[in-house]
């Protein structure tokens, strides 16, 4: 029913594209639009005017409607100002010359303290620095044994001594100092922004450790609250920097505008997935792009550059642009891709990927059951699928543990798909394989419309 | 298409990609990013046109919505009082609470309602800004501008005065509409089993204590299962519960099975002979597939003692915006949620996504958290949060 803050832009733009003139009712139903995209991605109403308003005021005096290509420009503005109002740099951490570095983690109850706290620690620790991390959350029950096995898990010491949060955080900067760390994060017990008493708790925290970062934690899913909680926690503990976790699911993040706009603080971090890595340095510029469609690319080529060995992956998108793309290569460089994470994950990275592909339920295990279905092959049938008559497939079914539908299913599609890359990436032929765009343009979009070549029909969805 | 060959396709679509078209960018990476790539030229699809916007989206000027903020003290004093003389009437013991911690949201709308009682007559302005109070309670746009007609029916003919009036009856009236059967259920004979289920940092576990809490009251045996092996510790935090409140653990290996915990739990209490089983599952995020065909494993654990399974209740944080929806329909698909409890209400999180999950999935909201405490779960009742809204 709603549609991603990427897709709405998606659907406005392409009303702008291709033609010639942007007229001044152009621009007010772009700046409708995004008022509505931005509402259901929980931006805050305010939030929302004013960004509408520097859009529009933008729209007007830029000459867009002179411009070649108006829809590019109006795309040009809104995202250099989503850019701008997601905090134009990245946010570092201020590093204490005199060690140890205070870090106090603030939040409310389930934003993900604990855990980015650990996360963070892992971070650091990568970096070279030495982490302790001190549980001040009393309150929650469990929530320092929480603690202590994220601990153990990064390899960072874990402390918590004291009757009192106040007395545990004093005490575990002390401690730090004793074992020479030079980082100390100080998890705190969440609490509501409203909480006279809890919030009276945090500031004395503040006091007795004197953080040199104080970072809010906020939960991507966040609604209009946001503005609240962030106004409430800068006041209270002087923010220096946001947290955003749990961004890797589906919601859309209006609560990262909000926060960065209402606080001026940078967002930092951005948790991304369950497992303890999956934590990053934000990046507006990266986040803006993604919001707009236009796909993460540089998280993208990060993750790729890891995986793949350069002459490797050339020489098979070299294959697979003439065709000569065998079972064997898709193996090898498949192995290498889920090593960047999640398939469905990577797609979210891709610029210009249809909604359709971009929904679509990838079930990881299928990956596994391909992997299995190839390894049962033997060379020379991977080489040379025709070969494999009614009693192989019987064999790869049996030696991989699936059904021979199965072991068609990939036989046949991987043909069709092999053919139609091949098509598409051939410059200049006529029909459906027309000439790519790039960069970024890989248009998958051809390939998902219904009677694509070869025609395995549309895509379901879902 | 089978999902081996959806895998495929997809996992060569990627692959192309990223063979293909990262280099390409990678190469053109040193350059200063100055501006953002174009997207990439598409032919146009037979895909719709995502529908048009409403009317009545109209672009809200600025200065009305900060009134209402700076008004609220005054005005929501004035509410207070009125709460007050009315609970005497109602004589409910638990509403009381809900209505008295509700405070919050019901001064942003007194607020509004106090501007549009001294404004005498309703202009367009007044629309725009009860949308916009709406809209800050995370009621959704769709949902706000469905309130706003109707109130707009009913205050046909009407002055300013009635609007309190009419607010809360167009939105008792569509919670009561929505909701349904707002209880929860018990089977006839051997063990009830409730499954708790939500997306991460909601409050499954302190709500799962507070349900067996309540059951305790009830004098009936529980025992809690905690299915929470993934989050470090969500045992132990549960177990801490089950020590204050006297009720049966079952747990697993942290990392294990939560399959083998609900079994485990189930057998036990037919063993024991106990009343109710909660569970608690681990928090998991609605886009993650893997994960909820986990969660449906379990329900379908619970189901092989039929009538066992009562309740599939999913628990919502009321500071949740929109993805709320998307929270529900996506558990709502997978495990056929039977109510929600809305949590952390205790805040000044207004909660108004429950409104539209009620119309949107007929799935009724069946208790509200009010705080951290054992006893901070309360009955979910139509009027008296309405009331507690506008008055």
């Amino acid at each position: 029913m709603f549609d991603s803050l990427s897709d709405r832009f998606d659907g406005i733009f392409k009303r702008l594209r291709g033609r010639g003139v942007l007229t001044e009712s152009d621009i007010d139903d772009v700046a409708r639009e995004i008022r509505l995209a931005l509402l259901e991605a929980d931006v805050n109403v305010r939030v929302v005017k004013s960004f509408i308003g520097r859009v529009k005021e933008r729209a007007h005096g830029a000459d867009v409607a002179k411009s070649l290509t108006p829809g590019q420009q109006v795309i040009k503005i809104v995202h250099e100002e989503l850019v701008a109002t997601l905090g134009g740099t990245t946010g570092k951490l201020t590093m204490n010359p005199k060690p140890p570095t205070v870090v106090l983690m603030a939040g409310l109850q389930g934003s993900g303290k604990t855990t980015a706290s650990a996360k963070l620690a892992r971070l650091l620790e990568r970096d070279g620095k030495r982490v302790l991390l001190v549980g001040a959350d009393l309150q929650r029950p469990a929530a320092v044994e929480q603690l202590r096995v994220l601990g153990e898990r990064v390899g960072v010491p874990v402390f918590s001594v004291g009757a009192d949060p106040v007395e545990v955080a004093r005490n575990g900067v002390a401690e730090a100092e004793r074992l020479g760390r030079n980082v100390v994060i100080v998890d705190t017990a969440g609490r509501l922004q409203i909480d006279a008493d809890l919030m009276d708790e945090l500031a004395r925290v503040r006091d007795a450790v004197q953080p040199d970062d104080s970072l809010l934690v906020v939960d991507a899913m966040t609604g209009q609250e946001a503005v609240n909680v962030a106004e409430a926690f800068a006041e209270t503990v002087d923010l220096t920097g946001i947290v955003l976790t749990k961004l890797d699911g589906d919601a859309r993040g209006g609560a990262a505008l909000s926060v960065k706009e209402v606080t001026g603080r940078p967002i930092m971090f951005a948790g991304v997935g369950e497992k303890l890595e999956d934590f990053e340095a934000f990046h507006p510029d990266r986040m803006a792009s993604r919001i707009l469609g236009m796909g993460d690319v540089l998280t993208l080529i990060e993750k790729a550059e890891q995986a793949f060995d350069a002459e490797d992956a050339q020489a098979a998108a070299d294959r697979l642009r003439k065709g000569e793309f065998t079972l064997e290569d898709f193996l090898d460089q498949m192995r290498k891709m889920r090593k960047m994470g999640p398939l469905q994950g990577l797609i979210s990275m891709l610029p210009g990927v249809p909604k359709e592909l971009r929904d679509a339920q990838i079930d990881e295990g299928e990956l596994t059951r391909i992997e299995a279905i190839i390894c049962s092959m033997t060379g020379e049938e991977r080489r040379n699928p025709t070969i494999i008559d009614g009693s192989r497939r019987v064999r790869i079914a049996k030696g991989s543990g699936t059904s021979t539908q199965q072991v068609n299913a990939l036989l046949k599609q991987f043909k069709q798909v092999s053919q139609m890359i091949k098509q598409m990436t051939r410059p200049g032929k006529k029909g459906k394989g027309r000439r790519m765009g790039l960069p970024p343009g890989m248009d998958l979009s051809a390939l998902t419309g219904p009677g694509g070549p070869g025609g395995p029909g549309g895509f379901p969805t879902g | 298409m089978s999902t081996t060959a959806l895998v495929v396709l997809v996992a060569i679509f990627v692959l192309a990609a990223l063979l293909i078209v990262v280099p390409r960018l990678a190469r053109g990476r040193g350059a200063p990013e100055a501006p953002p790539q174009p997207p990439p030229v598409r032919a146009p699809e037979p895909v719709p046109e995502p529908t048009e916007p409403a009317p009545a989206a109209e672009v809200v000027e600025a200065v009305v919505g900060e009134v209402v903020v700076e008004e609220t003290t005054e005005e929501s004093a004035q509410a207070e009082v009125g709460v007050e003389t009315e609970i005497e009437v109602d004589e409910a013991v638990e509403p009381v609470r809900l209505r008295d911690r509700l405070g919050r949201t019901r001064s942003t709308f007194a607020g509004l309602l106090g501007t549009l009682r001294r404004s005498g007559g309703l202009t367009d302005d007044d629309w725009d800004e009860l949308e916009e109070t709406l809209l800050l309670a995370d009621v959704g746009l769709a949902t706000t501008q469905a309130v706003v007609e109707g109130v707009r029916a009913r205050a046909k003919g009407a002055d300013a005065a009635d609007l309190p009036g009419l607010l809360r009856d167009e939105i008792a009236a569509r919670l009561t509409a929505t909701g349904g059967d707002r209880s929860l259920h018990h089977a006839a004979e051997g063990p009830t089993v409730w499954l708790m289920v939500g997306v991460n940092g909601v409050g499954k576990t302190t709500t799962t204590a507070k349900l067996a809490k309540r059951e305790r009251d009830a004098d009936r045996t529980v025992l809690l299962a905690a299915a929470d092996t993934f989050r470090a510790a969500a045992a132990d935090q549960l177990g801490m519960w089950a020590g204050r409140l006297g009720c049966d653990l079952v747990r697993g290996q942290d990392g294990g099975d939560p399959g083998a915990v609900v079994f485990d739990a189930m057998d036990a209490a037919a063993a024991r002979d106990l009343d109710v089983v909660i569970v608690d599952t681990a928090g998991r995020l609605h886009t993650k597939v893997n994960l909820m065909n986990e969660l449906e494993k379990l329900k379908r654990i619970v189901e092989r003692r039929p009538g066992a399974l009562q309740e599939v209740l999913l628990v919502l944080d009321a500071a949740t915006g929109q993805n709320g929806l998307t929270q529900a329909r996506e558990f709502a698909e997978s495990v056929d949620i039977t109510g929600v409890v809305l949590t952390k209400l205790d805040g000044t999180a207004k909660g108004g996504v429950v409104l539209a999950i009620e119309a949107e999935f007929g799935v009724p909201v069946k208790l509200v958290g009010l705080g951290e405490g054992a006893d901070d779960l309360v009955p979910f009742d139509p009027d008296e949060f309405a009331a507690a809204l506008v008055e």
